[in-house]
């Protein structure tokens, strides 16, 4: 019952359903005070992770708890745990208002938490309207007040950003920052990093089903790509591969991974080696996220095609990709 | 207590969406109709006596006629039941009444007195317009309509109970088969089809009878006493049937066994 924030653990969790691993061996800890990006390909096994840590749906193996109490056994559910999963668990014949007093009413929660949440999420004009007329990004914020009813030191978020229309992505930016800053925990589920790299300090990226990454967007960054040229091309390439950088080749010029501009200023001028082309790929963070999500192992290097969705199709086309 | 704040959850998620008082109240029209053409047709035989009576005890006409609240409205509750547990699956609001609330044992529990409760309000509105629209005609066609009679209240009693078992019946079906049009359908089709018939067959033999009386719409007119099918329906045979607690605990145990059974098959399973 303790009012401190807590963390979110989850520890060599799995789940099949039949022969499909949905989930496998996945482990990570999402601290209080920030905002923690929980990202990955739709499919990906993130929504079913995120419902075996409430209770909603039982591993097959692995633990996913609250400070180490499992989301079944808290004392209080929604006054520790908020929680916005898609945004469709609604009767559309229920308006707002009702919607949460079915909640108060079950946990105990002050009734005037309603108007407050409904206020909060800048629904107080539509509440007593039913909800099968909502729009997406009505609901997504009707969500958002059921997370927020008890006022929870926790938030699990699952794609609340989806459907949300330009004004309403700033706001849930500010939101989330503020709720973070506030000293909660803050886990916010996307299949598209662009959507959330603005509002996120960590990130914590699975595709199918397992961690692929766990770090800050920085640390991501780093795999960011790197379009660069020489006229002695071939020398350039050379002067690359010696450094021990992974080296695409397209009509354009050449691909570096996993390097940034300055080493690779330095590396052609330590091999004497001119640049006519030395450009930071302005979808590097996209491009690193895809090519962490790709669902193809790293058999043969490849560019991917530089497009500003995730797609979670597991073809991936090589070459073509000019600077 | 958690079981109090749960079953009133329950009962606000009924109340908040309109359904109810549109099934109330067709229910409410259908059974007040039905009651009346009853108590008309059958009180107005009575003037043609003197050519061939019929061989019906018509000395309390009244109860068969005020009985239609249960032995017509029964399928009211039971859909009304059935759509509660399924609408939960089809609107995706077992999440966040799963969020509210992991005991999931206690939330069907709770469902179930919600809907008992419900069920038996809906006994009360069908026994308004059976009573209601029953006493009218028979007075008007000069017949006894029954008020003063203790078994009339004795009636109204069981029917209030039948039609709260009735209801729970209706919750355990749509836990173990969640999806609503598939619930529906078997509700309509086993109420208004199947088993009207299985009913008169088995009314045939001795030793049908005997089966047919655990039949659910048997059970429930038992339990209620009186019935348009076993007070008018086969009069040469002797009617087979339970005593009416035996009718109750036979609807209680339906209730029970499928609720049970939907508890483990469905209830539990992972919600995705």
């Amino acid at each position: 019952m303790a009012a401190t924030a807590t963390t979110i653990d989850v520890t060599h969790l799995s789940k099949s359903f039949g022969a499909v691993e949905a989930v496998s061996d996945l482990s990570f800890v999402v601290e209080p005070g920030s905002v923690t990006g929980f990202l990955g390909p739709n499919g990906a096994g993130k929504t079913t992770t995120l419902r075996m840590l409430l209770g909603l749906v039982n591993p097959t193996s692995g633990t996913a708890t609250f400070g180490g109490v499992g989301y079944r056994d808290l004392p209080s559910p929604l006054t520790t745990v908020g929680t916005a999963l898609e945004a469709s668990s609604f009767h559309p014949g229920r308006t707002a208002r009702n919607h949460l007093g079915i909640y108060t009413t079950a946990t105990g929660i002050d009734r005037g938490r309603i108007d407050r949440v409904l206020t909060q999420v800048g629904m107080d004009a539509y509440a007593d309207r039913r909800v099968g007329g909502y729009s997406l990004g009505m609901r997504q914020r009707l969500g958002l007040a059921f997370a927020l009813l008890g006022d929870p030191r926790v938030l699990v978020l699952d794609e609340p950003i989806n459907g949300l229309d330009p004004e309403g992505i700033r706001w849930i930016r500010g939101f989330l920052r503020q709720l973070a800053d506030e000293g909660r925990t803050v886990l916010v589920s996307s299949h598209l990093l662009s959507e959330v790299q603005q509002s996120v300090d960590r990130a914590i990226i699975i595709t199918r089903g397992r961690l692929v990454y766990d770090g800050t967007l920085s640390g991501l960054e780093f795999t960011a790509r790197v379009a660069v040229d020489a006229p002695d091309r071939a020398a350039l390439h050379h002067a690359l591969l010696a450094a021990g950088a992974r080296v695409d080749v397209t009509e354009g010029g050449l691909i570096v991974k996993e390097l940034d501009s300055t080493a690779i200023g330095a590396i052609a001028h330590r091999a004497g080696v001119a640049l006519s082309l030395l450009a930071e790929q302005q979808e590097g963070l996209e491009s690193a996220f895809l090519e962490l999500t790709s669902a193809e192992p790293e058999s043969q290097p490849g560019a991917h095609s530089g497009g500003a969705h995730a797609a979670p199709a597991p073809s991936v086309s090589t070459g073509r990709s000019g600077s | 207590m958690s079981i109090v704040r749960a079953t009133r959850a329950e009962l606000a998620k009924v109340f908040t969406v309109r359904l109810w008082w549109i099934l109330a109240l067709v229910m409410l029209l259908y059974v007040g109709a039905l009651s009346g053409i009853l108590a008309g047709v059958f009180g107005g035989l009575d003037l043609s006596e003197a050519q061939g009576a019929p061989p019906i005890d018509l000395s309390q006409l009244y109860l068969v006629v005020y009985s239609t609240a249960s032995a017509i409205g029964y399928v009211f509750p039971v859909l009304l039941g059935a759509l509660a547990a399924t609408s939960e699956f089809r609107h995706q609001t077992l999440t966040p009444t799963f969020l509210a609330n992991p005991r999931r044992a206690q939330v069907l529990v709770a469902k179930a007195i919600s809907m008992a409760l419900i069920g038996a309000l809906f006994g009360v509105v069908a026994l308004v317009g059976s009573v209601g629209a029953g006493a009218i005609v028979l007075s008007a066609v000069g017949k006894d309509a029954g008020l003063g009679d203790s078994d009339t209240w004795v009636l109204v009693g069981r029917v209030v109970l039948a039609m709260a078992l009735w209801a729970v019946i209706g919750v355990a079906l749509g836990t173990l088969v969640p999806n609503q049009v598939a619930a529906l359908v078997i509700v309509l089709a086993f109420t208004q089809f199947v088993e009207p018939i299985l009913r008169s067959v088995s009314a045939i033999w001795e030793w049908t009878a005997r089966v047919g009386q655990f039949l659910p719409g048997s059970a429930s007119d038992a339990l209620v006493g009186w019935s348009v099918f076993t007070s008018l329906g086969a009069t040469t045979t002797e009617v087979i049937a339970l005593e009416w607690w035996q009718g109750g605990l036979v609807l209680f145990g339906i209730a029970a066994v499928v609720g049970i059974v939907g508890y483990f098959a469905i209830w539990k399973r992972d919600v995705t």
